[in-house]
C-alpha cells in the first residue's frame, strides 16, 4: 500500500512524516510529495496544514494542478484521505482567518475564529483536550471516548451538515474536531502529536 | 475542558542534559533523547530542550538531538536557545521540533516575530522573556540573563502577543534553580495582561510550587526542570498531585 503525504509548503510536516513511519514501519510506504501522477495513484492521502486557512489555500494553489488532483483522488475516485488540522479546515467552503479564501468546499461549511468570550478563553485553544466522540467513526476503532488529543488552533470548522461530526471538544464551546463523509476524514488535532492513542487513530487511517 | 500542561525542560550543552542554578555551576547529567522519551513516556504533555551555550557554540548538535527526539517522542517539542534568524527556525522545525521559542533575536528584533509567526503560524513560535524584578516592576533580559534590556516586561509581553507569539515562556531570573517556587505575581500579571497562553518557569522545588503557578500564577502551564531530571518527582507523581488539588489535567 502507499500513503502519500501532500508537502505543499503548508508549513512543519516533519512531525506527521515522522509519526506515520513509525506507525507504518515497513509494511507501508510512506511518500512524501507533490508529485501529481503520484498522489494520483496513491492508496490513501494525508493532507496537513499549519499557519493561516489562507496561507494554506494559497500554497496549495500555487502548485499547479494539486487542487484538481485532489479533487480527482477524493471527490471522483472516493479514495481515503486525512485532512489534519488547517488540512481539515480547507474541507469547506470558505475560511475568515486573515481574510475571506475559498476552501476546497467539500464538505459544506466555514472556518470561523472561535470565540474567546471576551477574553475569558485563551487562544490558541493550546494544548490536550478531550473528545466527544459524537458518531462512530472509523479512524476512532480502539479509541475510548473522552481520550485526550493535543490541540493548536485558533479557528474551527462549522460545517453545515451535522451528520459530517464525528468528534466534539469544549473550549468556548463545542467545537468540531473530528469530521468523516464517506471516504473523507479530518481532525482538528493533531494525532501525530497526541502521543499513543494520536498513533492508533494514525493506525486505524492507514488500515481502513 | 482543556487541561493544564507539565512541561519538563532539558537544559541541553553540547548535545548533553545539564541544570544550572542561577544560569551557572552546571552538572553534566545525561542524554537528552533518552532522558526525553523517559518523560514522554511517563506522560509529559510536551518536551522543552534549551540549548543553553548555543549563541557561541557549535549548534549542529542540537540539530541531531531533535532529529532523534522527534523519531521517539510523539508529544510536542519546544526547542529554543541561540535562534536568531528565519533559517534557524526552518532548520529546527525540519528537523522535528514543533515549536521554537526566542529569547534575544526577539528583543533585539522584532520583525523576526513578526516575520516567523507569519511564515510559520504563530502556533510554533513561542516568546521566551527571562525577567528581573526591580522595585514594583520586572525587566527584561537577553543573552541566557546576562544582558539587562531595561524593557519592562509586561509591556513587552503584550507587544509580543501583538506580533504574533503563539504563546509566552516567562521565567523569573530571581527564582531560576532557588527551588522556592515562581515568582507568582509576575506570571499572573503577565498572564492577566495577554490572551495567549503562559508558561510559567523558574523556581520550582516541590509540587505545591506547580499548584501555584496554574491557580495563582494563572498560567496554562507549568514548566519545571531540576525536580523531574534530578528524580525527585515523576511525572507521574507530579500530574497525581495536581489532579488531587482540582486541576485539571491529563492522566
Amino acid at each position: 500500500m502507499n500513503v502519500t503525504i501532500v508537502d505543499y509548503n503548508s508549513g512543519n510536516i516533519s512531525s506527521v512524516i515522522n509519526s506515520f513511519r513509525e506507525v507504518a514501519k515497513d509494511k507501508v510506504n510512506i511518500t512524501v510529495t507533490t508529485n501529481l501522477n503520484k498522489i494520483k495513484s496513491s492508496d490513501k492521502i494525508i493532507l496537513p496544514g499549519q499557519g493561516s486557512f489562507k496561507s494554506c489555500v494559497d500554497a496549495l494553489n500555487k502548485i499547479n494542478g494539486l487542487s484538481d488532483a485532489l479533487n480527482e483522488f477524493a471527490i471522483n475516485n472516493k479514495k481515503p484521505i486525512l485532512g489534519i488540522c488547517v488540512g481539515l479546515q480547507m474541507f469547506a467552503d470558505i475560511g475568515y482567518e486573515e481574510t475571506e479564501t475559498k476552501g476546497l468546499g467539500w464538505i459544506s461549511g466555514k472556518v470561523s475564529k472561535i470565540n474567546d468570550q471576551n477574553g475569558k478563553y485563551k487562544l490558541p485553544h493550546i494544548g490536550w483536550n478531550q473528545i466527544d466522540i459524537i458518531r462512530n467513526s472509523k479512524i476512532f476503532k480502539d479509541i475510548e471516548n473522552k481520550s485526550h488529543m493535543y490541540f493548536v488552533h485558533s479557528y474551527e470548522f462549522i460545517p453545515e451538515d451535522k451528520n459530517v461530526i464525528s468528534a466534539t471538544t469544549d473550549y468556548s464551546s463545542n467545537i468540531v474536531c473530528s469530521v468523516e463523509r464517506e471516504n473523507i476524514f479530518g481532525t482538528q488535532f493533531h494525532p501525530e502529536k497526541s502521543d499513543k492513542f494520536g498513533l492508533k487513530i494514525i493506525d486505524n487511517f492507514i488500515n481502513l | 475542558m482543556l487541561k493544564n500542561r507539565i512541561i519538563p525542560c532539558l537544559d541541553v550543552k553540547n548535545g548533553r542534559v545539564v541544570k544550572g542554578i542561577n544560569f551557572v555551576d552546571l552538572k553534566d547529567a545525561g542524554d537528552p533523547v533518552e532522558q526525553a522519551k523517559i518523560y514522554s513516556d511517563g506522560g509529559a504533555d510536551e518536551i522543552c530542550f534549551l540549548d543553553i551555550t548555543a549563541s557561541n557554540e557549535n549548534r549542529d548538535i542540537i540539530y541531531d538531538v531533535v532529529k532523534k527526539t522527534s523519531k521517539k517522542c510523539f508529544v510536542p517539542l519546544t526547542v529554543g536557545g541561540g535562534i536568531r534568524s528565519i533559517e534557524d527556525i526552518n532548520k529546527l522545525l525540519n528537523c522535528g521540533a514543533d515549536k521554537v521559542s526566542l529569547n534575544t533575536a526577539a528583543v533585539e528584533n522584532s520583525k523576526v516575530v513578526i516575520d516567523s509567526s507569519k511564515k510559520f503560524g504563530s502556533q510554533c513560535i513561542v516568546i521566551a522573556i527571562d525577567a528581573k524584578r526591580k522595585g514594583d516592576k520586572w525587566e527584561v533580559f537577553t543573552h541566557g540573563g546576562r544582558n539587562n534590556s531595561g524593557i519592562d516586561a509586561l509591556e513587552y509581553a503584550k507587544q509580543m502577543e501583538e506580533n504574533g507569539a503563539g504563546e509566552l515562556l516567562v521565567t523569573s531570573m530571581d527564582r531560576d534553580g532557588t527551588q522556592v517556587g515562581y515568582d507568582i505575581d509576575l506570571m499572573s500579571k503577565i498572564s492577566s495582561k495577554v490572551n495567549i497562553p503562559v508558561i510559567a518557569s523558574g523556581g520550582v522545588g516541590n509540587l505545591d510550587h506547580l499548584v501555584d503557578g496554574i491557580k495563582l500564577g494563572k498560567a496554562s502551564a507549568v514548566l519545571a526542570a531540576s525536580i523531574f531530571h534530578y528524580g525527585k518527582y515523576s511525572i507521574k507523581e507530579a500530574k497525581e498531585y495536581l489532579d488531587s488539588k482540582g486541576i485539571p489535567i491529563r492522566i
